[in-house]
């Protein structure tokens, strides 16, 4: 038992790194994504809407899979951790692309036909009337998308990525003991997702302040 | 002066929603100056009119002109946009609603515009914002945010926000309609200044008193037609049109 706590560790450190870089990727994929679903040409809004219905509408496991095995039938040669990233960063950025935007379109109508009456480009009004306001509103739900994230991390295990989900099975072999190992790795994913919730209420507190 | 054309000119203005025809057919003119009074029933297109005038919701059919400007032309999208961004600069809006900027303090309301789009200086748009919160009783009120003021208070504000552009137009869309009773007279007795001040104004309400009181001209619309117009002595004491005899009648009775 002792033996194997530091590799829960690290690979404790394998999820939060991994868990950053897809939310960083996802954040990318959702602003773009945004900007697709509410542009006034109606090809991109094609594409965005394309991009959220494929990748809500599998299962990220077969995402990765495609990825992972699939890719180098295609040309893409990517490592496990790579693939982890990418496969769930752009899985994420689908469901953060509804969350955006569902904040965006969420705010007053009001408030952009205010400031479009006072002369403001449709840019101007969403740069400094809608998303400071639409910002508030997202700040709840992309915490909701984060936690779920972190939790489908777990996924990259089956492409041996070797994060918390992963060491715990491997332990099991040499230790006899899966009970404790999949309560370690639970135990640790609760960490981390603690530690996220609090940074999402105190984003969502600055936010809110007056 | 008397000018040869008239200051804003609507011509032949007609308006659906789908198969819904909101405007039918509807001309006015507005002098320099000038305050017209719009009136009518709930739905009888008051609003789809004032909003065609900045083309907000623009017409399905005929023109809308401030001076020698055609508002409502067909451009390519960007030259539209630059075009429909300068006219606005020249024409205030007033909703029932306020809209207020909520994330700003009631400063950046007034400045937000005039800094990002005529280049203010900050210091210039704080005396700007000064002089128009002045204007309309709301400077004590200017580090605060529109969350903490009333409604009379609010709409107050997004008058001196409208008024901070320099509009040559101000057009107000049931600007009292929201507010509890005993506030709707701080906001009419800044509108009373600014006709003073003889700001041309398009204002469109259910007081009828006020129109009578400050307006040149009243027009009673209903079903998308203008049914009768006139000075207001004479649509509110003397209406020649049975169905504006009847919506007065209705409307005196329900304000009891
Ligand atoms: N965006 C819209 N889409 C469809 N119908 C609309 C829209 N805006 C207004 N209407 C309809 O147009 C008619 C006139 O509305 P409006 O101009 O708001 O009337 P008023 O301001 O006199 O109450 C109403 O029947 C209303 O339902
Ligand atoms: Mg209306």
């Amino acid at each position: 038992m002792q033996r194997v706590f530091p590799f829960f560790l690290e690979a404790a450190w394998v999820t939060i790194l991994l868990s950053l870089l897809t939310a960083i990727l996802g954040l990318v994929c959702a602003i773009l994504g945004t900007f697709a679903r509410l542009s006034r040409f109606w090809a991109l809004r094609m594409l965005g809407a394309t991009y959220v219905s494929i990748f809500r509408g599998t299962p990220a496991l077969i995402q990765l899979f495609i990825l992972y095995f699939g890719g180098p039938q295609i040309g893409i040669q990517l490592d496990a951790f790579e693939a982890g990233v990418i496969g769930l960063g752009v899985n994420v950025g689908a469901y953060m692309t509804e969350t955006m935007r569902g904040a965006i379109i969420s705010v007053d109508k009001g408030q952009a036909e205010a400031a479009r009456t006072l002369g403001m480009s449709r840019w101007q009004a969403m740069r400094s009337v809608i998303l400071p306001q639409a910002m508030r509103l997202m700040i709840r739900p992309l915490g909701v998308n984060l936690n779920t994230l972190v939790k489908s991390t777990a996924l990259v295990a089956a492409i041996s990525v070797v994060e918390l989900t992963y060491t715990a099975q491997r332990y099991i072999g040499s230790t006899y003991k899966p009970f404790e190992m999949f309560l370690i790795a639970g135990v640790l994913y609760m960490i981390i997702i603690y530690i996220v919730g609090l940074g999402v209420a105190w984003a969502d507190r600055k936010a809110q302040l007056h | 002066m008397s000018d040869q054309k008239p200051f804003i000119d609507i011509r032949h203005a007609q308006k659906s929603f789908g198969t819904l025809e909101v405007l039918k057919d509807i001309s006015l003119q507005v002098d320099r100056g000038q305050i017209v009074a719009i009136i009518g029933p709930s739905g009888s297109g008051k609003s789809t009119l004032l909003r065609a005038i900045n083309d907000l919701d623009p017409l399905t059919g005929g023109e809308v002109w401030l001076e020698d400007k055609q508002i409502n032309k067909t451009l390519p999208h960007r030259q539209y946009e630059k075009h429909i961004n300068e006219v606005r600069q020249e024409i205030g809006m007033v909703f029932q609603h306020f809209n207020l900027f909520p994330h700003l303090k009631v400063r950046e309301n007034v400045t937000l515009a005039p800094k990002m789009l005529k280049g203010l200086s900050d210091d210039d748009a704080n005396a700007l914002a000064e002089e128009q919160l002045t204007k309309v009783g709301m400077i004590e009120r200017i580090d605060y945010y529109p969350s903490q003021l009333s409604g009379g208070q609010k709409q107050r504000v997004a008058i001196a926000r409208a008024l901070a552009m320099k509009p040559k137009v101000m057009l107000f869309d049931e600007a009292t309609s929201a507010l509890d009773p005993e506030l709707v007279e701080e906001v009419n007795l800044v509108m009373k200044k600014l006709a003073e001040e003889h700001m041309t104004m398009i204002i469109v309400t259910h007081e009828m008193s006020f129109a009578e009181s400050v307006c040149d001209r009243v027009l009673f619309m209903d079903q998308g037609v203008v049914v009768e117009e006139g000075p207001p002595e004479v649509i509110f004491r003397n209406p020649k049109s049975e169905r504006t005899q009847h919506f007065l009648r209705n409307h005196l009775a329900a304000a009891g």
